[in-house]
């Protein structure tokens, strides 16, 4: 008991200051402000400045990136509806062009058809007129033969002769003609 | 009981304020163990911050990351929160320097070896508070709201009828200008000559049942060591917390000085 009082009695006062601490603390940690001021903050405030710029310029490009994509899908969207109307045009027209070949075609075999038809049936009359004509002078030629000699009397007064036979063929045409 | 004690081992010396190995008071300039450990903790801080900024990534890596969140801590949550957005910046460096200049020389505390926490000598925390802090916020709000106008603002608040103020200015004086600087210093000088000599009394005072007493008096003592990891803990917390606590007050007391209002 009476060592721990002497003890204390010898201990210094703790809340005394040095005057060699202050300054010492003083000088101490003044020289490490000066470091952090001039050094340090600057730094830190520059990498958080790159920082802002760098996560805003990021957010910035991805929208505009989206934007770009937007559009592009847009332009895509548009250019297909545009392919789309396109095809069925280019359909329809065909479809068209088809029906029109198809008629033409049509228009023009008829017209072919038409016109055999009318060939055959103008050669068919030209014929009959070429055999009629020929029939009648042959008609004529045997009547006259014919007649000749059944007659037995020689006609060569052509003129007479013609008559003579074109009145008896309009003989035979009337006499046709009432049949 | 503790005469017995004392009679069967050698003498068992309380710790006491003799631990912290004060120099001799009557002497000025005299180096001392807290004296060397302060510079070091100088040193450990600016090499520590000018190492982690030297190659600054936008994407940090470990230790950059270690840096950023103790200069987010003194910037963001100290600084900003207490002075307000518009003001703060140049008190960034202040804040941060008092933080972690704090913080490694109580952390000296419990480092092995070397088991000082140097803010125990209460010269260094009245260096901090008294010839930097102190000047710091009466100076900036001087500055910005004259001399006049920062006394009236300081000492006189408004809004109060003016009887109150016989009362009220003298406490404003009192604490302004005497209470806050000596009472930043003394808390954190207190809690690590506190912390210290209750680690010391654990600790000597184990080795002492240990070494000197015999028998039954080792359990006590080894109790008593482990009692002293217990508290190793709690001052590490301690000492975090004391460091906090002189940063967010000096940054409150200069966000007060340069207020527009009390």
């Amino acid at each position: 008991m009476r060592a721990i009082v002497l003890a204390q009695a010898e201990e210094p006062n703790p809340v005394l200051p040095h005057v060699s601490e202050i300054i010492l603390g003083f000088i101490a940690f003044g020289l490490l402000l000066f470091v952090l001021w001039k050094y340090v903050t600057p730094r830190f405030e520059k990498l958080y400045t790159e920082r802002v710029e760098k996560i805003e310029g990021g957010i910035e490009k991805a929208e505009k990136a989206q934007a770009e994509a937007e559009q592009a899908r847009q332009k895509y969207n548009a250019q297909l509806s545009e392919a789309r109307t396109e095809a069925a045009k280019v359909r329809d027209d065909a479809r068209l062009e088809a029906e029109n070949i198809r008629a033409e075609l049509r228009a023009e075999a008829e017209a072919e058809a038409a016109r055999i038809v009318a060939a055959g049936e103008a050669r068919l009359q030209a014929r009959k007129a070429q055999i009629i004509a020929e029939l009648r002078s042959e008609l004529g030629r045997n009547s006259i033969e014919l007649a000749s000699r059944i007659v037995g009397e020689s006609l060569e007064d052509d003129a007479r002769r013609r008559g003579t036979v074109d009145r008896f063929l309009a003989e035979l045409d009337t006499a046709g003609s009432r049949n | 009981m503790g005469l017995q004690v004392l009679a069967e081992g050698g003498e068992f010396e309380a710790p006491g304020v003799k631990d912290f190995l004060f120099s001799d008071p009557d002497k000025i300039w005299v180096l001392n163990k807290a004296m060397v450990l302060v510079v070091v903790a100088a040193i450990i801080v600016a090499v520590f911050y000018l190492t982690a900024t030297r190659r600054m990534k936008i994407v940090p890596n470990r230790f950059q990351f270690i840096a950023e969140s103790f200069y987010d801590l003194g910037r963001n949550t100290i600084a900003r929160e207490q002075i307000g957005s518009a003001e703060f910046r140049p008190f960034v460096p202040l804040i941060l320097a008092l933080f972690s200049f704090i913080l490694v020389n109580n952390l000296f505390g419990i480092i092995p070896v070397i088991y000082f926490p140097s803010l125990s000598h209460i010269g260094f925390p009245l260096a901090l508070s008294v010839l930097v802090v102190y000047p710091v916020y009466h100076f900036v709000g001087m500055r910005k709201h004259g001399v006049g106008g920062y006394l009236k603002n300081q000492l006189f608040p408004p809004n109060v009828p003016w009887p109150v103020y016989l009362l009220l200015t003298p406490i404003e004086f009192i604490t302004k200008f005497v209470a806050n600087p000596l009472t930043l210093a003394l808390r954190v000088f207190a809690a690590m000559l506190a912390g210290h000599l209750l680690l010391l009394v654990f600790i000597l005072g184990g080795e002492y049942l240990v070494v000197e007493a015999s028998g039954w008096f080792i359990a006590p003592g080894i109790f008593s060591w482990v009692f002293a990891l217990v508290i190793t803990f709690l001052e590490v917390l301690v000492m975090a917390i004391q460091a906090y606590v002189f940063a967010v007050l000096s940054a409150s007391y200069i966000g007060a000085a340069l207020a527009e209002e009390h």
